[in-house]
């Protein structure tokens, strides 16, 4: 019997984007956006849609499996998966689940997708319009605490107040993603530089989020093509390798009303370690991370939970010299992430990841063997995984 | 009775047989918390069975509305139609040490742009909004 491990047992073999529109801007039906987006990474891959026959997805992805694969004329559907959890805490977990099918021989040829278009279905930065609420959001809509800044601001305020950290922290995870933004012509942001300045005298959403704390809201679609490791060098890219990925999150994290036991966390604490137990390596090895910004201060946490820093350094590591490409310590969200490229829920940032490894970036790290995802701060479930180069396996 | 905190026109809360003694508490202007029959520790929000000793059997018991500020946000984008005008305000997460320090979401009365220091002491104030259709009472808080 083998050890129980993700680790190298699969690889993507192909990724694919549409066009990122502004929300409400896409010219096509959400469905069109992931028939293309998968489309699209059969084509970076080399093979025929057809070839399919597996899905993953997450956040209660609209485009149903079984249309796609008759759409697409997948010869068979062996497999139909979706991640539990709101928000974008299933991104790194979709492909955990992909990679789990694929190592376990339920199917060979898994896309995990996801297509949005808010301009065509609910927008997720508006409040509940209905007349009353019931639940736990009977608890909070009430007093004014309705949207997803809303919810997770006062996480990220007893967080900066336990430690001491301050507004410019969070500026500069903004500033990274833009600055990224400003190489990658696939950017929603691209050609809309940010400055401190611009930053500092921007109005608030709700203290300590600055508008550009808060991530864009878009239309399009992503995919992202695995096979198994075996399988994976006769395609037309080096294989990116899953070298982990899972999900999680600690302790009654789903506690009604804002009373779970650690409050001021990303969720990622008990994630982090068998991430890294997985990959058989530790943040020193990890050359470029893609992190979900729902909320820069989400980010911070998820940076010092996956071991980056300690909380008490966070005011000297979170600059942007340090978090730029290519000479950063940290080079982080590369693309422009889901403040300044697009907010696809996050899969926009596993394909950047991959786009590291393939050495393809427009804001590449020099040499990159370990390029990691960190997907949804503050949900539950949230879910990490790391990619690796062919040296690595 | 002073006027609402938040300008008219959110979402009420419906009681539902979960927390239902809350809601007809606030209306009461006394504070009911959810604690276990067996263990006797309270829990918030409100749930089906004790988190703690997975008993069903659980009660609603009146505890001093006091506490302490554990965090807060200070709002200005609206993201509902009836908060367009209403401007700044304070959402306050506060603690309960009267309830194994359980946490409520309230707004913090006063001056929406006044300085908040996390840890101050607060006491609750009911809200009674008699007119709505159902009445209901929203327990806010003050600082000490
Ligand atoms: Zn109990």
């Amino acid at each position: 019997m083998s050890q129980r491990t993700l680790r190298g047992r699969s690889a993507v073999i192909g990724i694919g984007e549409t066009t990122y529109y502004k929300r409400g801007e896409s010219p096509h039906a959400e469905f069109k956006l992931a028939l293309e987006a998968v489309v699209k990474a059969c084509e970076d891959a080399g093979i025929a849609p057809r070839d399919i026959d597996g899905f993953a997805s997450f956040s209660n992805d609209r485009s149903d499996p079984s249309q796609l694969a008759a759409a697409l004329g997948c010869r068979e559907l062996r497999y139909a998966n979706m991640q539990w959890g709101g928000g974008g805490g299933g991104g790194s977990a979709a492909i955990g689940n992909a990679a789990m099918a694929i190592a376990c021989g339920s199917a060979e040829c898994v896309v995990v997708f996801r297509a949005l278009a808010q301009g065509q279905h609910w927008r997720f930065g508006l409040g509940p319009q209905a007349n009353g609420v019931s639940g736990n959001a009977a608890h909070t809509v009430p007093y004014g605490l309705m949207s997803p800044a809303q919810m997770f601001a006062m996480k990220v305020m007893r967080f900066m107040h336990e430690h001491g950290v301050r507004q410019e922290a969070l500026r500069a995870i903004a500033l990274a993603s833009y600055h990224h933004a400003q190489s990658n012509p696939r950017a929603v942001m691209y050609g809309r530089p940010l400055d401190e300045a611009r930053y500092d005298a921007s109005r608030w959403i709700t203290e300590p989020f600055h508008l550009y704390d808060c991530c864009l809201e878009n239309d399009g679609a992503a995919a992202m093509i695995l096979v198994s490791a075996e399988r994976a060098k006769d395609f037309k890219h080096e294989p990116c390798y899953v070298l982990a990925a899972v999900a999680g999150s600690q302790y009654r994290a789903g506690a009604g009303v804002h009373n779970t036991p650690d409050y001021a966390s990303a969720s990622f604490k008990t994630v982090a370690p068998r991430l890294y137990a997985m990959a058989g390596m530790g943040p020193s090895d990890v050359d470029v991370l893609q992190c979900y910004e729902n909320f820069s201060g989400g980010v911070l946490m998820s940076i010092v939970e996956h071991g980056f820093c300690t909380p008490a350094e966070c005011n000297d590591y979170f600059t942007l010299d340090n978090l730029t490409a290519p000479d950063g310590d940290l080079p982080l969200n590369t693309s422009g992430g889901n403040l300044a490229e697009c907010y696809m829920h996050g899969l926009g940032l596993n394909i950047e990841a991959v786009r590291q490894v393939r050495g393809t970036s427009t804001a590449q790290v020099p040499r990159v063997e370990v390029s990691m995802v960190a997907s949804g701060p503050m949900v539950t479930p949230v879910s990490s995984c790391i990619f690796g180069s062919e040296a690595t396996i | 009775m002073s006027a609402p905190y938040l300008a008219d026109g959110l979402p009420i809360p419906l009681a539902t047989e979960l927390d239902r003694p809350f809601w007809d508490g606030l209306r009461q202007e006394r504070l009911l918390l959810q604690r276990c029959r067996a263990c006797h520790r309270f829990q918030w929000g409100p749930e089906w069975i004790c988190h703690r000793c997975q008993n069903f059997d659980l009660a609603y018991i009146e505890v001093p509305p006091e506490g302490r500020i554990y965090s807060y946000q200070r709002v200005w984008h609206p993201v509902h139609p009836a908060l367009r005008t209403q401007g700044p305000y304070l959402i306050a997460l506060i603690e309960i040490p009267h309830a194994d320090n359980v946490r409520m979401v309230g707004n913090l009365l006063g001056d929406p742009r006044q300085a908040v220091a996390i840890g101050a002491e607060v006491e609750g104030v009911f809200e009674q909004h008699a007119e709505a259709e159902p009445p209901f009472a929203l327990l806010q808080w003050q600082l000490v």
